[in-house]
């Protein structure tokens, strides 16, 4: 197995051994496939995906809205086996959390994990939180399922958490309703409840989509102490690439179920790899300069999942699809490969073609 | 697709070939809505008799003006009124107080009957795209609604309009007969902006329409948007938190604190000179994203006072228990929306990039002294241990910013509502106004 960098997260090389091999991160998900059975067919929401994390990393999912990141985290989090979602989902794979296989684990094994060893952060605050509980009900349960504590106790705790996400006046707010709540003070609420137990590994999903900037930076701030105090390790989805810049050290490019470019968050920026990423890097409207002009998107519209394009997934929105020699990227699919140190593409195109599309054409554009 | 052809010189891909209509947008151009003194209060009502205590005052007394063809951006601290603003402009929600007109008429008083033939005309993105997506229809029943309710025919039959206009915003075929729960958040709130857009409304409200979207998609909704402004002469008002974005999109924008709008400008005096203290702060706190400059470029100020409660907020200037220029007359008196500029209104005594309003009160207040803190982002990994991080044992960051509002100021922000008071009988009135499904044509007040 690859060596791990400095950085630490290793990410999406490909796994080729069998379930024996033990894993070397402290999150290591091999092969990770997550499939729903629909009436009109088969969708692929996440179709191979492979990554590792080490504690005190932060490994940021970026990726076409669609392309299977929520449904990731919910794959490890043990999410998609519950309740009426539970009957409709094919899973394959394997996740491995401090060297414990989840994914054939017994679902009372995984729910004694979640929320004590893991939680997550969900990208909508009101599906996430119940109604007809006070938002202080809420923390409390959460952090007693996990504590022997009394009520009260927890309820202190409950109050503490909320003013650390700058709820105002959390004694008095503890007791409302979230439907009482703005929207960024119930993404603020989830993310207290989701801290309650200082998990070792947090997932965030979009977790400050909601939030105002102030905020945002104060939540951003929040995650970094929990990862500087307990050593956790934190999995953030955003398509915020200002927050990727500034708290990611690896990032995870998605594009129709698959990591399609990896690696460390200084590289994929200055010299990102791969069609799709250089179309989101394209479509960013960006605070720092006048912009007059039209954004430019990724043209064309995102892959179906059901019947996902042959070869690389990507190519009939490509620019490019047709330098790689002989159409392969219309029959073959694009493996990940190492680019640069610690960094893998899946791509057809030749390292020279790479080099020379992005300093040419592209870098001068952003 | 736009007409103008324009040389856009480096982006030379035929999608980027057009400049966005709002550049090119009436300055004074006719009115289209037009907001006076708008209040809207939640009741906090107590006991048996239900009595009222208190209020949260989500909006207390905004004025603006949207015209046709524009569009107005309002962003603001999460919790500062902005959807309840537009709840109450398209009388999703009753006001408190003030007056809304819409085309010249006065729509303050119209009940449901009243507001039917407008629902057509004005339309709102809602914020939450999962809670206003009636989780027991399907996509394509939730889109074709609005023709439904209306009893509008388009071309071409309702089915084949919603699969056009599905496929504007990016969604597939595939997805039309599939339940809110089976899509991703991205793809809920396109929804919201497909249903919204259905029936080409000419006021629309996006509460964050395209903050749950990755940044390709993000400007494919903008881009859309763009179109339909300039082929319909659609007005917008968009509430966003995402400043980038806001500058993108809006031809003026509206900064709202607790309740108040405090300054608004056209875009590009506002990002390049912010007048309100608050608004320089907003700005500053904008992640770039560019890794390298991470640690060296990133200057943020940082408030450091909390958000205080919009129960009872503090006299005078709302922003003086966290300014870092308050002085006495910011608690006394509470400054006007006042034209400094042209085009440029702020509602402040000692405004940035601007002359002073009150020059002869200097003193600064106690609280301005330490209401501030500018902070450089550190590394998480190549650094050792900077000096201002605090120990893993120390006090947390933020217990510190609740001592600065404490011992902050006398005005009992802090203290203030006994109203917001839980105790079991002390209830907030919970407004009709739970996000809709489908059936926002309706009014849902009462
Ligand atoms: N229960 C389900 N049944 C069928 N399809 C589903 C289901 N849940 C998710 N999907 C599909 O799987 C794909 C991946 O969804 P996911 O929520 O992971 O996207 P995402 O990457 O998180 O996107 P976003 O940025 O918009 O949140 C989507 O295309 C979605 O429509
Ligand atoms: N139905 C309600 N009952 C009681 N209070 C409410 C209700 N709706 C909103 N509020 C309160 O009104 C204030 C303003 O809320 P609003 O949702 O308008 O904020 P916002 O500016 O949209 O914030 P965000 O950016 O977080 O969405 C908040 O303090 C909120 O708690
Ligand atoms: S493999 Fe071909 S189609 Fe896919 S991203 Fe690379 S060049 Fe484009
Ligand atoms: S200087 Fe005074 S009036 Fe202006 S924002 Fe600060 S506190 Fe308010
Ligand atoms: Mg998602
Ligand atoms: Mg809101």
């Amino acid at each position: 197995m690859t060596e791990l960098s400095k950085t630490g997260a290793a990410v999406g090389e490909p796994v080729a051994e069998g379930p024996s091999k033990p894993p070397t991160a402290f999150l290591e998900v091999r092969d990770l496939k997550v499939h729903f059975p629909t009436d009109d067919g088969l969708v692929k929401s996440v179709d191979g995906l492979s990554f590792k994390l080490e504690r005190g990393k932060t490994l940021s999912i970026v990726g076409e809205s669609g392309s299977g990141k929520s449904v990731t985290s919910l794959a490890i989090m043990g999410l998609h086996r519950l309740g009426a979602r539970g009957k409709n989902v094919k899973m394959s794979g394997e996740i491995w959390l401090d060297g414990k296989e989840l994914i054939g684990a017994a679902p009372d094994d995984v729910r004694r994990l979640r929320g004590r060893d893991m939680a997550m952060i969900f990208q909508d605050p009101l599906s996430a939180m119940h109604p007809y509980y006070t938002v202080g009900n809420q923390i409390v349960e959460a952090y007693r399922v996990h504590n022997n504590v009394s009520k009260k106790v927890a309820r202190t705790r409950a109050v503490e958490l909320l003013d650390r996400v700058g709820i105002p006046e959390p004694a008095k707010r503890v007791d409302s309703y979230p439907h009482e709540f703005s929207g960024g003070m119930r993404q603020r609420a989830m993310i207290a409840m989701s801290l309650a137990n200082n998990p070792q590994l947090l997932i965030a999903d979009e977790p400050t989509t909601a939030l105002d900037v102030t905020v945002q930076a104060q939540i951003l701030d929040l995650i970094r102490d929990l990862q500087k105090e307990f050593e956790s390790a934190v999995v953030l989805i955003t398509h915020d690439l200002g927050v990727v810049a500034e708290i990611a050290d690896q990032v995870l490019v998605m594009y129709g179920g698959r990591c399609v470019e990896r690696g460390p968050v200084e590289q994929i920026f200055a010299e990102p790899q791969h069609p799709y990423t250089w179309g989101l890097l394209g479509s960013m409207p960006r605070i720092d300069r006048e912009q007059t002009e039209r954004l430019v998107p990724v043209k064309g519209q995102p892959p179906s999942l059901i019947n996902v394009p042959s070869g690389c997934a990507f190519h009939p929105r490509c620019p490019y699809a047709d330098l790689p020699k002989g159409g392969i990227t219309r029959t073959q699919r694009p493996e990940l490969q190492e680019v640069g140190g610690d960094h893998f593409s899946a791509c057809h195109l030749s390292p020279e073609d790479r080099t020379r599309i992005w300093t040419e054409e592209i870098a001068p554009k952003l | 697709m736009s007409e103008t052809p324009v040389s856009v010189t480096k982006k030379a891909e035929p999608q980027a070939a057009a400049v966005p209509a709002q550049a090119t947008s009436p300055e004074n151009g006719e009115v289209l809505l037009r907001v006076e003194g708008l209040v809207k209060h939640f009741p906090i009502k107590k006991g048996i008799l239900q009595r009222q205590v208190a209020a949260v005052k989500a909006v207390d007394g905004i004025d603006f003006e949207v015209r046709k063809g524009e569009t107005l951006g309002v962003v603001g601290e999460s919790g500062c009124g902005k959807s309840t603003m537009g709840r109450v402009i398209t009388k999703l929600i009753e006001p408190t107080g003030g007056k809304i007109e819409f085309e010249g008429q006065d729509i303050t008083k119209l009940g449901t009957r009243g507001m039917r033939p407008l629902r057509r005309d004005i339309q709102m993105i809602f914020q939450d795209p999962y809670g206003s997506l009636n989780p027991r229809h399907t996509i394509g029943s939730i889109v074709s609604a609005p023709f439904r309710l209306q009893g509008v025919e388009p071309e071409g039959g309702v089915k084949k309009e919603v699969q056009r206009l599905l496929e504007l915003v990016g969604l597939s075929p595939e997805h039309f007969n599939r339940y809110p729960h089976e899509f991703s958040g991205g793809q809920r709130q396109r929804i919201g902006i497909a249903r919204a857009l259905a029936l080409k409304p000419k006021l629309v409200v996006a509460d964050e329409p395209v903050s749950a979207l990755d940044v390709s998609i993000q400007a494919q909704v903008v881009n859309l948007m763009d179109d339909l402004q300039s082929e319909l002469g659609l007005t917008y008002v968009i509430i966003a938190h995402d400043l980038s974005v806001v500058r993108h999109v809006s031809d003026r924008i509206a900064v709202m604190y607790l309740g108040k709008i405090v300054e608004l400008a056209d875009r590009t005096s506002l990002y390049e000179a912010p007048m309100h203290p608050y608004t320089k702060a907003l700005m500053s706190a904008v992640p770039v994203p560019d890794p390298t400059r991470r640690g060296a470029k990133s200057e943020r100020i940082l408030l450091k006072g909390d958000v205080p409660s919009p129960i009872s907020p503090p006299s005078g200037c709302r922003f003086h228990t966290r300014c870092w220029k308050a002085t006495e007359i910011c608690k006394t008196s509470e400054p006007p929306l006042l034209q400094l500029a042209p085009g440029r209104q702020v509602a402040c005594h000692h405004p940035e990039n601007a002359e002073d309003q009150a020059p002869d009160d200097t003193t600064l207040l106690a609280v301005a002294k330490e209401a501030i803190e500018v902070v450089t982002l550190a590394r998480t990994d190549t650094e050792p241990e900077p000096a201002t991080e605090s120990e893993p044992d120390s006090e947390p960051e933020t217990s510190d910013v609740a001592d600065v509002t404490d011992a902050a100021d006398e005005t009992d922000a802090a203290d203030s509502g006994d109203a917001a008071d839980s105790g079991d009988e002390s209830e907030v009135q919970p407004s009709a106004d739970a996000d809709e499904p489908d059936d926002v044509q309706e009014s849902t007040d009462k």
